[in-house]
C-alpha cells in the first residue's frame, strides 16, 4: 500500500439486478452493456474500475448521466457495495467491514454531499449540521457548538434555528457542507454538490470549496458533468463512459493528450485557458541577443529573421529586456552601446501559469510577454496569436 | 325428460365446508377458554375503564374541552362553537350515555390499531419478506365484509362488547398498517442515504429520519383508522355492543323511524368531529423533533 494513496479501487465490478454471475461472465467474454442487459436483465453499472485518490487532492470523476458515477462514489462509504473488486481506504479493505465497525468509517473518516443535498426537512439547521455527531451520542451541547462553528465556517453565521424549507438551494448546499465537515472526515464524497445550483451561486460555491479545501485540506472526491467545474477544481480527473473509466490525469494532461474521440469531444466544451498553462503554448523567441552582441550584428539577425525586435539576454540567459529594430539601427548609427537603448518593463509571467491569468496581460501587451523560470532566466514567449489560437 | 339435474347442483358434490370451519372454531373456544376468557376481561376492563374516565368528566367540561380543542386544531372560533352546539344536541337528543359508550370502544378500538398498526407498518416497510405476507392479509381483510369477522368473534367470546371492539381492530387497523408503510416507503431516498452516510444504525434511521418524515402519513392513517373505527362500532350493535349503533338498531326493529334518526344524526356529529379534530392534528404536520 502506497502512503500517498488515501482511496483506491481495484477491478471494481457492480451489477445491479438478477443473474449477476451470467452477466459477468458474458462481459467477461466481451459482449457490451446493452447486449448484457437484454439477454439477462441485469445492468452493468461499473466495469473492472481502478481509480487511486492521493491525499488531500480533488479527485473528480466525470462522465455523462447514467455512466455510472454515482454508484462509484458511494463504493467508497458502502452505500452500495461491489459485486466484485476491492475498496481500500486508508489502507483497510472496507467491504469486510461490518454493522459498528462500517458505521465507524462512516462517522469518523469520510463523509457525504449530496446532488439534492440530503436535508432532514424535519430539523432545523443547526440540527441537521449537528446529525453526526448525534448518531455518535456526543451529548447535545457539545454537538450543537460543534455545528456552530461549521455553520460560521460555511457562511451560515446566525442562521442556526432557521428550517431548511426557509433557506436558498445554494444555502442548503452550505448547511449539506457544514454537515459533512462536522465529523472532521479525512475524505469528502460530493455527488454533484453544485449541479442543482444555478451558474452564480454555482461559481461562488466552487470558489469556497477551493478556500475551505485550502484550509482543512482534506481529500474529495468529486463528481460533476460539467468539463469546467472538473478542470476548475480537479487536481486530476477521471472521464467515465458505460461503467469504465476512460482516461484519468491531471486536467492539462486530458486536454493535451487525450487518449480517444470520445475525450476529445468531452473536452471540446472546456474553457481551455483554466486548464492549459504558459508552458502548453510558449515558444522560443526567433531572435535573442547577447548583452556583448554588436548593434550591426543584431540588426542584420532581426532582418533575417524579419522581425522587429529581439529578446535581450545577459550570458546566463537572465531576461534583461526588448531591443527593437528602430533603436538598433539608431545604435549603429549613433554608435552607441546597444543595450543602452533597451526598451525595460516587458511584462512576464511564469511556465506554471494557468493561461486564464495571462491572457489580457498577454492580449495587451505590445510585444510576446516573456516567459521566465528561475532566477529570471528566460524560458520563451507567449504572443496574443498563441494565447488565443490554443483557446478555440 | 328430467332436466333438473342441470339445474340443482347434485348433492353429492357439496362438501360440508361451513360445518368443518363451525366445528374447528368451537374447538378452538373449547380448548383455549381460560386464554379467551383472559383476553375478554382485559378488553372489557380496558373499555369500561375508558368509559368510567368519561362519565367522570362532568358533561358541560367535556363540551368546553371539545370546544377548546375544535378551536386550536382548526384555528377558528366558530368551529369550536359549532361543536359544543353539536355535542350539546346529542345531550339533548338523550344520548350522552350512549354516545360516551360509543366512543370509549372507538378509543379503545383506535387505541390498539396503533400499537400494533405502527410497528407492523414498519415492519412491512423494512422486509420484504414481511411484506409478502402481510400485505395479502391486508388486502383480505379489506374486501371481505365485516360480517364475516363478526361471526368467529362472537363464537369464541359470546355477543356483546369484546368480540365487537375485536372486529373493529381488525377493521380498523388496516388503514395504520398501510399509511405507516407508505409513509416510510416513501421518505426521500436521498435523505435515508444521508442518515447511513452518517453512520447511523438502524434504529436511528429509524427514529430520527423515516418516522418522522412520515409522521404526515401516518397522522393521515390515524385519522382513517378513527373514522373507520367508528362505522364499524355502530355495525356491531348486531352483535351486542352497547352504544348509539344498539339505539338505532332498537329503534328500526321497533319501526320507530323518529327514534332511529336521532342516534343517526349523533354518529354523523361525532364522525365529523372526530374528523376534523385529526385532521386539525395532520395538518400541523411534522412535529419538530
Ligand atoms: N439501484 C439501482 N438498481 C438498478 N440499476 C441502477 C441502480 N442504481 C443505478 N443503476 C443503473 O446504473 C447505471 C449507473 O447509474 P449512476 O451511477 O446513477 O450514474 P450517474 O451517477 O453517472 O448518472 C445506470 O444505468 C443506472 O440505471
Ligand atoms: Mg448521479
Amino acid at each position: 500500500m502506497n502512503e500517498n494513496y488515501i482511496a483506491e479501487a481495484r477491478n471494481v465490478v457492480k451489477i445491479f439486478g438478477k443473474n449477476k454471475s451470467e452477466a459477468e461472465k458474458m462481459m467477461k467474454k466481451g459482449l457490451g452493456k446493452d447486449e448484457v442487459y437484454k439477454k439477462t436483465g441485469a445492468t452493468v453499472a461499473l466495469w473492472d474500475i481502478n481509480m487511486k485518490i492521493k491525499k488531500k487532492e480533488i479527485f473528480v470523476i466525470i462522465g455523462l448521466s447514467g455512466s455510472g458515477k454515482s454508484t462509484m462514489i458511494r463504493m467508497f462509504n458502502q452505500i452500495l457495495k461491489p459485486t466484485s473488486g476491492e475498496i481500500i481506504v486508508e489502507g483497510q479493505n472496507v467491504e469486510k467491514l461490518k454493522g459498528k465497525e462500517l458505521r465507524n468509517l462512516r462517522r469518523k473518516k469520510i463523509s457525504m454531499v449530496f446532488q439534492n443535498f440530503g436535508l432532514l426537512t424535519h430539523r432545523n439547521v443547526i440540527d441537521n449540521v449537528a446529525y453526526g455527531l448525534e448518531v455518535r451520542g456526543v451529548p447535545k451541547k457539545e454537538r450543537l457548538k460543534e455545528a456552530e462553528k461549521f455553520i460560521t465556517m460555511v457562511g451560515l453565521e446566525g442562521l442556526g434555528d432557521q428550517q431548511i424549507s426557509s433557506l436558498s438551494g445554494g444555502m442548503k448546499q452550505r448547511v449539506g457542507i457544514a454537515r459533512a465537515l462536522l465529523n472532521s472526515p479525512d475524505v469528502l464524497l460530493m455527488d454533484e454538490p453544485f449541479s442543482a445550483l444555478d451558474p452564480l451561486v454555482r461559481k461562488e460555491m466552487q470558489f469556497e470549496l477551493l478556500s475551505i479545501q485550502r484550509k482543512l485540506e482534506k481529500t474529495i472526491i468529486f463528481i460533476t458533468h460539467d468539463i469546467n467545474e472538473a478542470f476548475k477544481l480537479g487536481d486530476r480527473v477521471a472521464i467515465m463512459h458505460d461503467g469504465v473509466v476512460v482516461q484519468s490525469g491531471t486536467p492539462e494532461e486530458m486536454s493535451t493528450n487525450p487518449v480517444n474521440d470520445y475525450v476529445r469531444e468531452f473536452i471540446e466544451g472546456a474553457d481551455m485557458s483554466m486548464v492549459l498553462k504558459v508552458k502548453n503554448v510558449m515558444f522560443t523567441p526567433l531572435c535573442m541577443v547577447r548583452e556583448n552582441v554588436s548593434a550591426a550584428n543584431a540588426v542584420r539577425e532581426m532582418r533575417e529573421n524579419q522581425v522587429s525586435s529581439a529578446y535581450a539576454i545577459a550570458e546566463d540567459m537572465t531576461f534583461l529586456g526588448i531591443i527593437t529594430l528602430d533603436n538598433a539601427i539608431k545604435a549603429r548609427q549613433e554608435k552607441l552601446p546597444l543595450f543602452s537603448l533597451l526598451t525595460k518593463g516587458i511584462p512576464v509571467t511564469g511556465e506554471e501559469i494557468l493561461l486564464k491569468d495571462v491572457m489580457s496581460k498577454a492580449v495587451e501587451a505590445k510585444f510576446p510577454i516573456a516567459v521566465v523560470g528561475d532566477r529570471g532566466k528566460l524560458k520563451g514567449i507567449v504572443s496574443r496569436a498563441s494565447v488565443l489560437s490554443s483557446l478555440s | 325428460m328430467n332436466w333438473d339435474f342441470l339445474y340443482k347442483f347434485p348433492e353429492s358434490l357439496q362438501i360440508g365446508s361451513g360445518e368443518a370451519i363451525d366445528i374447528a372454531v368451537k374447538a378452538f373456544s373449547r380448548n383455549h377458554r381460560e386464554t379467551l376468557r383472559m383476553i375478554k376481561s382485559v378488553i372489557l376492563s380496558s373499555i369500561n375503564s375508558v368509559y368510567y374516565l368519561l362519565e367522570v368528566i362532568p358533561w358541560a367540561l367535556l363540551i368546553l374541552i371539545v370546544a377548546y380543542l375544535g378551536w386550536k386544531a382548526s384555528k377558528k372560533k366558530y368551529v369550536g362553537l359549532l361543536f359544543a352546539g353539536m355535542l350539546f344536541f346529542i345531550g339533548m337528543a338523550g344520548l350522552w350515555s350512549s354516545m360516551l359508550e360509543t366512543v370509549s370502544m372507538v378509543i379503545v378500538a383506535v387505541f390498539i390499531s396503533i400499537l400494533l398498526g405502527f410497528p407492523i407498518g414498519i415492519l412491512v416497510a423494512m422486509s420484504k419478506r414481511a411484506s409478502a405476507i402481510i400485505r395479502p392479509v391486508l388486502d383480505l381483510m379489506q374486501t371481505m365484509p365485516a360480517f364475516v369477522y363478526l361471526v368467529p368473534a362472537v363464537i369464541l367470546f359470546s355477543p356483546g362488547k369484546t368480540p365487537a371492539l375485536i372486529a373493529t381492530t381488525i377493521y380498523a387497523i388496516v388503514p395504520m398498517i398501510r399509511m405507516t408503510n407508505l409513509g416510510i416507503t416513501h421518505v426521500d431516498g436521498e435523505m435515508v442515504e444521508a442518515g447511513s452516510a452518517f453512520g447511523s444504525t438502524k434504529l436511528q434511521l429509524l427514529s430520527k429520519i423515516q418516522v418522522p418524515q412520515a409522521m404526515p402519513s401516518i397522522m393521515a392513517g390515524i385519522n382513517q383508522t378513527i373514522m373507520m373505527a367508528m362505522s364499524m362500532v355502530v355495525t356491531c350493535a348486531l352483535i351486542g355492543a352497547n352504544g348509539l349503533g344498539m339505539e338505532i338498531l332498537l329503534a328500526t326493529n321497533r319501526v320507530e323511524m323518529g327514534k332511529a334518526l336521532m342516534p343517526g344524526i349523533a354518529i354523523v356529529i361525532l364522525a365529523i368531529i372526530l374528523d376534523r379534530l385529526t385532521q386539525g392534528l395532520i395538518e400541523k404536520g411534522v412535529p419538530a423533533e
